[in-house]
């Protein structure tokens, strides 16, 4: 039992439980906390897999943003301090058994499969590496899907501010018409 | 044992099944979503593993994450979105109260 | 042999008659539609007349070619089986062409002045365009379908011009009465179409004659082995169709919606129902006479029973009708009678075919003197606003040209020579005499009460009482009288055109012997019935009613018509409704509609068990998606590899 083996299995455990644990707690802002410890779990299996760039993206980005941006939606929704609702028992067993059944099946067959490594030599995935070939536009430059996402960064923002102000005009209207007499 | 592939593997599909599990049993929307983001997590878990242990002279698996990353956050800010305009018409946001689609 | 385009154009003339009438009629031609059907059909009637000329007088000696002139092949079911649309030009076509065009044009004429300010002139003109035009064509089949196909035609023209006065509802009901009955009788019809067909693998008319009649070929020896209850399909084919020219022509038992059919327009009653398409069904079996005499023993038997029963009993019914179109439609249904059984003892070929020869010279004479009289009622009936002969008498004052042709027509239709319905029936006499004593004493009988009830109806209507009338002013145009007294004309004269020379079974003419001892007595029965119908009702008298009291009995049941409306009304409403209309609507409500409702009901219940699937909660339908990925998963990884 080496040293990265140990700090694998705990990393792992982490997130494994963690992701158990936001999925089955009554408490919105529990699951909310546990997500983020799994978030990190699974960050810490990309430094553990010497991918830092990738590491240092999932906590930026997942963890400082995603779950920020879910506490704030809890709170815009009052939901922090009460217990949630139960399910149905029946719901319950049939989802564990049918996702004990996929996990079983998936399992078996990445079990049975043999991967083949290729033999060439590793590259290396140092962030200039990583920052060269993003912006390339050669043979395996990814210039375009980098477009292609900033312009779908730009259409999810437009989306929610449309969204989200839509929903403030409404309120803000019915206060107005209560308000006035003519409009 | 020395981790492998398998392992990371094993660790990917777990998780991506407990999110499923979330995703069935949730009453909350927004835990719904918690839900939808261990799914996306575990795909790019399989994505990097894959890159490092059978294609390590390519980055595609480390691009693709990237990707998902972003996708994922513009995703969660959507449903975010939904989430609180159903709020202000329903005045809840269990799952059960949005029927609209019955028959 | 004339032309195919002359041909063509005598049946097109009316129906383009009809097509312009009936489309624009109402709009345009309101007042000029009876001039234009008149001009149209008197150009097809002199194309009729043309043609007939040349085809009688040009033919080489006696050998009359029988020739399609035109033939369109419509459906084609096999090589030699096919329904086509063609025109035959031969004797019997030819014959009937003048007939059915010359009668039509006199009542076209006729109507000018008799339907004079009717609402629907041009509907009337389109709808006796339309009948002449499905008559022609029925006469000029070449394709034993094709007849058929006509002879709908005749029948619809025939209920629409029954139900002209569809105000009245007796006049519906008589239409309906008309077009069911013999609807029915195509039935028959029909099935014996399909057996013909199926012997003689043809529908065309000259091939099945051929191919039946051939003696040496396979068919006549299939035909004759392969029987049905005892009878061979041939005579079944034959006795079949037969039953559909006795439904048109209103031979017992099927005779009863004749009378009925006078409720239309008199100007119809003369060219549909006396002149034309009841004698549809006497073309019919001439047309296909040689596989009738061929099948002899049990078809032309059928043939000529029912033609004299029909005779005899319209013959006795009509001695005591009061309505004037009544005795008349009796009168015709007589001769017709005639004109059956004098085919039906017809042999074929040569000497043995003089009673086809007579019954087409008969429905030759016949279709003027019918005619006559009606057109000739019709004045009448116009005149006194009635049509009881009751409220009538005296007439000769008023009507002298009516009095005169109608006089002819009486006449013609006793048998009294010169005129001509005394030859036609003399030569129908002789066949008669020569094949079947029977019928020729029943015949005999039956001219003496001919004579007896249309003289009835002449003194009832011009002699007798003097009948006091409001308005004694006579309404005879010149478009009235002067088809009558061409009519009359005709009916003088034709008794002289020797008849057998054009018109004959096989080619060859009959020897038509004028045997003076074997007329006298035909025409001295006949004198006695005019002298006693004279003595009954030339002056009013309580002579008739004293007869009448005296044979109660019998007077009741001719009066009633011998109840057959009664008897068929019976089977039908107690018998077929009962027993057999009643189990069909249950079955057709109860089951075959409660399987369509079963359907709908079933598909119903799954449906309502089957919308939960669609609950609007996301995360059931997330569960059957992974529920189908998996399921998916597995069959391929397992089952199919």
């Amino acid at each position: 039992m080496t040293g990265p083996t140990i700090i694998f299995y705990l990393l792992a455990a982490l997130t494994l439980a963690s992701g158990i644990l936001s999925v089955t707690t009554r408490q919105i802002f529990r699951a909310a906390i546990y997500l983020l410890f799994s978030l990190i779990g699974v960050a810490g299996i990309y430094f553990w897999l010497e991918y830092q760039f990738i590491a240092a993206v999932q906590i930026v980005v997942y963890v400082g943003g995603i779950v920020v941006l879910i506490i704030f939606s809890i709170f815009l929704t009052q939901q922090a301090g009460e217990k949630m609702a139960r399910q149905k028992v029946g719901r319950k067993i049939f989802s564990a058994l049918a996702v004990f059944l996929g996990f079983a099946l998936t399992m078996l067959q990445v079990y049975e499969h043999q991967f083949f490594e290729t033999a060439e030599a590793p590259v290396s995935t140092s962030i200039r590496e990583i920052g060269t070939r993003m912006l390339g536009t050669g043979d395996e430059g990814y210039a375009l899907p980098f477009e292609v996402i900033s312009i779908l960064l730009l259409a999810a923002m437009i989306g929610c501010i449309v969204i989200a102000m839509r929903v403030k005009e409404t309120s803000k209207t019915e206060q107005g018409t209560s308000n006035k007499e003519v409009s | 044992m020395e981790p492998g592939l398998y392992h990371i593997l094993f660790i990917s599909a777990a998780l991506f099944f407990i999110g499923v599990y979330g995703f069935f049993t949730r009453r909350n929307l927004i835990t719904l979503l918690m839900s939808i983001e261990l799914i996306l997590n575990s795909v790019n878990l399989n994505f990097v593993a894959f890159n490092k242990y059978l294609w390590p002279n390519r980055m595609d698996g480390v691009f693709f994450s990237v990707f998902i990353i972003a996708i994922a956050a513009a995703e969660a800010a959507v449903a975010i979105a939904i989430i609180i305009n159903l709020y202000c018409s329903h005045r809840s946001i269990d799952v059960e109260t949005a029927e609209e689609l019955k028959y | 042999m004339p032309q195919a385009i002359i041909i063509l154009l005598i049946p097109l003339l009316p129906l383009l008659g009809f097509i312009l009438l009936g489309l624009f009629g109402k709009k345009f031609f309101k007042n000029s539609s009876g001039l234009i059907a008149c001009l149209l059909l008197f150009a097809a009637t002199l194309l009729a007349f043309y043609a007939a000329y040349e085809y009688f007088t040009n033919a080489a000696g006696l050998d009359y070619p029988r020739e399609v002139v035109l033939n369109y092949t419509w459906l084609r079911f096999s090589d030699t089986l096919s329904i086509d649309m063609g025109l035959m030009v031969d004797q019997l076509s030819m014959m009937m062409v003048v007939v059915v065009t010359f009668v039509s044009l006199m009542v076209h004429i006729y109507s000018l002045a008799y339907m004079k300010g009717e609402e629907r002139f041009p509907t009337y003109y389109s709808f006796l365009s339309l009948f002449t035009f499905s008559m022609l064509g029925l006469v000029l089949a070449s394709n034993l379908f094709q007849i058929y196909i006509f002879w709908e035609l005749v029948g619809v023209s025939s209920f629409l011009l029954i139900g002209y006065y569809y105000e009245k509802p007796s006049a519906v009901a008589a239409c309906k009465k008309a077009f069911i009955v013999t609807r029915f009788a195509d039935l028959g019809f029909l099935i014996g179409i399909l057996v013909l067909a199926g012997v003689s693998d043809t529908l065309d008319i000259n091939t099945m004659i051929a191919t039946v009649t051939a003696p040496d070929s396979s068919h006549a020896t299939q035909l004759l082995t392969s029987s049905f209850l005892g009878i061979s399909a041939i005579t079944w084919g034959a006795v079949l169709v037969f039953m559909g020219g006795a439904g048109k022509s209103a031979m017992f038992p099927l005779h009863i919606w004749l009378p009925d059919a006078m409720e239309g327009p008199t100007p119809v009653s003369a060219l549909i129902h006396a002149a034309t398409m009841v004698v549809a069904g006497v073309f019919l079996v001439a047309r296909l006479f040689p596989i009738y005499a061929l099948t002899a023993d049990v078809a032309l038997d059928i043939v000529a029973y029912v033609g004299v029963i029909s005779a005899v009993l319209a013959a006795i019914i009509a001695c005591t009708q009061t309505d004037v179109k009544r005795v008349l439609a009796y009168s015709t249904m007589s001769q017709i009678g005639f004109m059956m059984f004098a085919l039906g003892v017809s042999g074929y070929g040569g000497e043995a075919g003089l009673g086809y020869t007579a019954s087409q010279f008969h429905l030759f004479t016949h279709a003027m003197f019918k005619a006559l009289l009606f057109l000739g009622a019709g004045v009448v009936i116009h005149f006194v606003h009635n049509n009881d002969i009751k409220e009538m008498g005296g007439l000769r004052k008023y009507l002298p040209v009516t009095h005169i042709t109608f006089l002819i027509a009486c006449l013609a239709i006793a048998g009294i020579p010169p005129f001509a319905g005394f030859f036609s029936k003399e030569e129908i006499l002789l066949a008669a005499y020569q094949n079947n004593q029977l019928i020729y004493w029943l015949a005999l009988f039956t001219s003496g009460l001919t004579a007896y009830y249309m003289f009835r109806l002449y003194f009832s209507i011009f002699w007798n009482k003097e009948v006091s009338l409001q308005n004694t002013h006579s309404h005879s145009s010149p478009a009235m009288t002067i088809p009558l007294v061409i009519l009359a004309t005709g009916a003088g004269l034709a008794g002289f055109i020797p008849f057998g020379k054009y018109v004959n079974s096989d080619g060859r003419p009959p020897e038509s012997h004028f045997d003076l001892q074997f007329s006298m007595l035909p025409v001295a029965i006949g004198l006695a019935g005019i002298f006693i119908a004279m003595w009954l009702y030339k002056k009013e008298s309580e002579r008739p009613n004293r007869i009448a009291a005296s044979l109660y009995g019998l007077y009741k049941v001719s009066y009633n018509k011998f109840y057959i409306d009664e008897i068929w009304l019976f089977i039908t409403k107690k018998i077929v409704f009962n027993l057999v209309g009643r189990p069909a609507a249950w079955f057709d409500r109860n089951v075959v509609d409660g399987m369509v409702n079963l359907t709908g009901e079933t598909t119903e219940f799954i449906s309502d068990k089957i919308k939960k699937l669609q609950s609007g909660k996301i995360q059931q339908y997330a569960i059957f998606f992974l529920a189908g990925a998996i399921g998916l998963a597995l069959l391929f990884i397992y089952v199919w590899k």
